[in-house]
């Protein structure tokens, strides 16, 4: 093979998408040929410059719940009545049109609130979660002190949530929320673990200790504990393993605080 | 407005049922950040790809009853794509751009081609100044192989184009790329 042809396919052969005998002739030539092994090693030095100096961009959170509120919206049109917001096509109306899917989604929800089960509480603090990151509304008490977002909560709730400081576990607090879940007020902690956002959903449930596996919905992964009386259900685009462990630290903490 | 006369919009308007948000959920949410990785280096502006990328989600919720197969990467990828290269259409009709021939950019191949002077006129950047100088169409089957490590046989499906022209478009890419991201005062090759 002469270096010409060698050259030209270097790239392919680098990506191994040559198949074995065209890899083979080339692997051949490269054994005596040093200024084609020198032009690999430039584009394979290319390759690991690309992947570690240029960014990956990945979708902001905002975007994230624009998304999957309206596909969740779509679905509960569909469920709801056959007609189709015309405007939600036009994307570019962005504010505007999540404004809509929004009060889609709020109509959908006060009908779903009749229905019981764990799996309308699950759509519930989920669309909860989408609304906090979708607005302005994320947080109605900012700290990260655990002693100032507590007591925040008092006369505004009929109990009082477990609030705990897991910053040195990596899990900042950033404040927290009232919210309102099944037709009740309950509170909101927003942590925070690198760049992802957890809300953690909480107020009394004198069930029995629980502990369901994460599951994902709208792209959110979801942990629903029930400990000491409090029910826990916490939202994360965070994977689902660290948010496990996140759910067991929050747990364990709010456990030696009683 | 809101028809553009695609395969899938015409008929009644229909939505998801229960079982198909499932699926979409699980096969084309999860590579949102893919899908908008593709749109931030095709696009080059933050704003324009958030846009894109929900006009894109938007278009695959419409058409999800169009997706049949496994790989929901390469399906939802092709449509940002598409949607991202309506965009620059749109610039480009503004005068921003030259068209892609890929007859022209592929003529270049020697040392002096307009391209590989350019290249050479602005070396020393960064890799990411690099990436974001080249053409689109080369800029686009990077991205989709060394940052989202895509097969040729997907890119190709992505980018709507024959598996020798992504095997074509990567060594040309490549090769621009080399030229320009060369440190300063580094020998010539070839």
């Amino acid at each position: 093979m002469l270096c010409e042809d060698v050259l030209e396919r270097l790239s392919a052969f680098q990506d191994d998408e040559l198949g074995p005998v065209r890899s083979r002739e080339i692997q051949q030539h490269l054994d005596g040929c040093l200024n084609c092994t020198d032009a690999l090693g430039q584009m394979k030095e290319l390759a690991e410059r690309l992947r570690a100096e240029a960014p990956y961009y990945r979708a902001p959170d905002s975007l994230r719940a624009r998304v999957a509120q309206a596909a969740w919206s779509d679905a509960s049109r569909g469920r709801v009545s056959g007609r189709r917001i015309g405007a939600t096509a036009r994307v570019w109306l962005g504010a505007a049109a999540a404004v809509m899917v929004l009060v889609g989604g709020t109509w959908l929800l006060t009908s779903l609130q009749r229905q019981e089960g764990p799996g309308s509480i699950q759509r519930e603090v989920v669309s909860s979660h989408i609304r906090s990151l979708m607005g302005s509304h994320l947080t109605d008490i900012v700290s990260t002190d655990q002693h100032t977002v507590k007591p925040w909560f008092n006369g505004k709730l009929d109990f009082s949530p477990p609030v705990s400081d897991l910053s040195t576990s990596g899990y900042p607090l950033i404040g927290g929320r009232l919210d309102y879940v099944r037709g009740r007020p309950v509170a909101a902690l927003v942590y925070q673990h690198r760049k992802h956002l957890i809300n953690v959903f909480a107020w009394p449930d004198e069930g029995a200790d629980s502990e369901t596996p994460p599951r994902t919905q709208q792209g959110y992964h979801v942990v629903h504990e029930t400990h000491g009386g409090i029910a826990y259900w916490i939202v994360s685009d965070l994977n689902s393993e660290e948010l496990s462990a996140f759910a067991r630290l929050l747990v364990t903490a709010g456990e030696k605080r009683r | 407005m809101t028809h553009d006369g695609r395969p899938g919009t015409a008929g009644p308007q229909r939505h998801f049922s229960g079982r198909e948000l499932d699926r979409f959920n699980e096969c084309v949410l999860p590579y949102l950040d893919a899908a908008h990785n593709l749109a931030r280096y095709l696009l080059r502006d933050g704003h324009d790809a958030e846009d894109a990328v929900q006009d894109a989600f938007l278009r695959a919720i419409r058409h999800f009853d169009g997706f049949r197969g496994v790989d929901g990467r390469a399906w939802l990828l092709s449509i940002v794509r598409n949607t991202c290269f309506t965009r620059l259409r749109g610039r480009r009709s503004s005068g921003e751009n030259v068209e892609f021939d890929e007859e022209i950019h592929t003529v270049g191949e020697t040392a002096s081609g307009p391209e590989e002077e350019l290249a050479r006129k602005s070396a020393t950047q960064s890799v990411r100044e690099g990436l974001d100088r080249l053409t689109v169409e080369f800029r686009e089957v990077l991205v989709l192989r060394e940052l989202e490590g895509l097969s040729y046989k997907e890119i190709a499906q992505v980018a709507g184009v024959p598996i020798g022209t992504v095997m074509s478009r990567l060594a040309r890419g490549r090769k621009q790329l080399l030229l320009s991201v060369r440190p300063p005062g580094a020998k010539e090759t070839g």
